[in-house]
């Protein structure tokens, strides 16, 4: 049963319903773009999956609204970008979910995001996680994971 | 006259390294993380207080042109210090900085025959590059190298103390990065000098005459967004035949105040000044940065 279900999940649809359409390709755990963490540290400190989950919904809501880097994902799908977003976190910090979005790279690319504009994004992330409560030693060892995407993430 | 020499670095340094920029995009405002553009050293270059990093001044990144002003005071036992100054960051690859620094000798002024108050200052010009890698993102850690030169005002009085000279220039080479995975940054720079007490008590001596090779290093410990604490560690050569000079220690507490002021407390250890030992006490400053 379970096969056929990751079967299914593999093959088909990129954009689950209530999402935009995108062009296929095939889900990867490497494309979340860094390695998980080990044990469950990290997962606990970040509340688990339910806490990763208001984390993802709160900055999402942040960076929508936000006046320097809004009009970035103005025209985003936010609800593919909220599920994305939260099988990322939640399979980086070992929480127990798989990844099924697309690389850094071909999500990001003609965005036109510059450097300002990824350290815009750290600290609205570093006040999402800050509201739920996750300690800063915690938010940094996340963003260490994160950093390195930047390459992949801003226009060169 | 004197001025020349630091201006023709300067220009030579802007000049080699304009061509890239010509292909750069329109500047925007704004950008790096709180605390990540360091503090002010005492020589005016961008870092810890009292050695630099390889880190541009201002707040600006590669998409920008940053500006940032200092004031520094350090009062240990004997001497008051007082230094000013500010510096530019272009598009986080360069940094020219001036600074200007004062240093009161108090009551030994008199014991040493120079009188009471009698106070040397000091110009600096300095001009630092960052040849690659970044603090914060890349793993390559940032890697910069700089020069400072260095003019002192009280010409007759640092010969008469036995240094050589009463200009000279520092060059150095600084590697520096934040580890995020443990909230600690760490910085080492490599200087050559012949400065005497940073070229306050003039340049080369009696024990020294030439530039000696003088390591530095800071580390600094992220507690949140705004505040860091660490300590640092300055090297410093001994030239003078009649003053021994000591290493430097300090340990601080910087606190990002909003996104433009930084405000730095520190205890610093500055050991045998001008034939006066135990020269410790308090270094505090302010800087601002755009």
């Amino acid at each position: 049963m379970s096969i056929i279900l990751s079967l299914l999940l593999l093959q088909a649809p990129h954009a689950l319903p209530g999402e935009t359409a995108v062009d296929p390709y095939v889900a990867d755990n490497r494309h979340a773009g860094a390695a998980p963490f080990e044990g469950d540290g990290m997962a606990r400190a970040f509340g688990g999956q339910e806490g990763i989950r208001r984390i993802v919904d709160r900055f999402v809501a942040i960076n929508f609204a936000d006046p320097v880097i809004g009009e970035i994902f103005a025209n985003h799908d936010q609800v593919r970008l909220k599920r994305t977003l939260f099988e990322q976190f939640c399979f980086i910090l070992n929480a127990g979910c798989s990844y099924t979005g697309r690389d850094m790279a071909s999500a990001h690319k003609d965005l036109g995001v510059q450097k300002a504009d990824m350290n815009r994004l750290v600290e609205t992330l570093q006040r999402a996680m800050g509201e739920e409560g996750v300690s800063f030693p915690a938010q940094n060892r996340f963003l260490s994971k994160l950093a390195p995407m930047r390459r992949d993430v801003i226009e060169n | 006259m004197t001025y020349v020499r630091p201006l023709l670095i300067i220009a030579l340094t802007l000049a080699a390294v304009s061509p890239q920029q010509g292909m750069a995009r329109p500047i925007r405002n704004g950008g790096k993380l709180l605390l990540t553009n360091g503090i002010t050293s005492l020589e005016g270059a961008s870092g810890g207080g009292l050695t630099p990093w390889a880190v541009i001044a201002g707040n600006e990144t590669s998409d920008g042109i940053g500006l940032s002003a200092h004031g520094t005071l350090v009062e240990v036992k004997d001497y008051d210090y007082q230094s000013a100054g500010v510096a530019i960051g272009i598009r986080d690859r360069i940094e020219l900085s001036y600074t200007h620094q004062d240093f009161n000798t108090n009551e030994i002024g008199a014991a040493l025959g120079l009188g009471k108050d009698f106070a040397f200052s000091q110009d600096i010009f300095g001009a630092k590059v960052r040849l690659a890698g970044d603090l914060v993102y890349d793993r390559l850690p940032a890697i910069a190298v700089g020069i400072q030169y260095k003019n002192n005002n009280q010409g007759a009085v640092v010969r008469a103390v036995g240094a050589k000279s009463d200009e000279g220039v520092d060059y150095y080479a600084s590697v520096s990065k934040l580890f995020l995975s443990r909230s600690i940054l760490l910085s080492g720079t490599a200087r050559l000098t012949k400065a005497n007490q940073m070229g306050l008590l003039g340049f080369g001596g009696g024990k020294q005459g030439g530039h000696t090779l003088q390591f530095e290093g800071s580390a600094a410990w992220q507690l949140s967004r705004r505040i860091a604490i660490g300590g640092e560690y300055r090297r410093k050569p001994d030239n003078l035949n009649i003053a021994r000079e000591d290493d430097w220690f300090d340990a601080f507490a910087a606190v990002a105040i909003s996104r433009n002021v930084t405000a730095t407390i520190a205890y610093a250890d500055l050991g045998s000044i001008a034939t006066v030992k135990k020269q410790r006490g308090v270094l505090l400053q302010f800087q601002t940065a755009f």
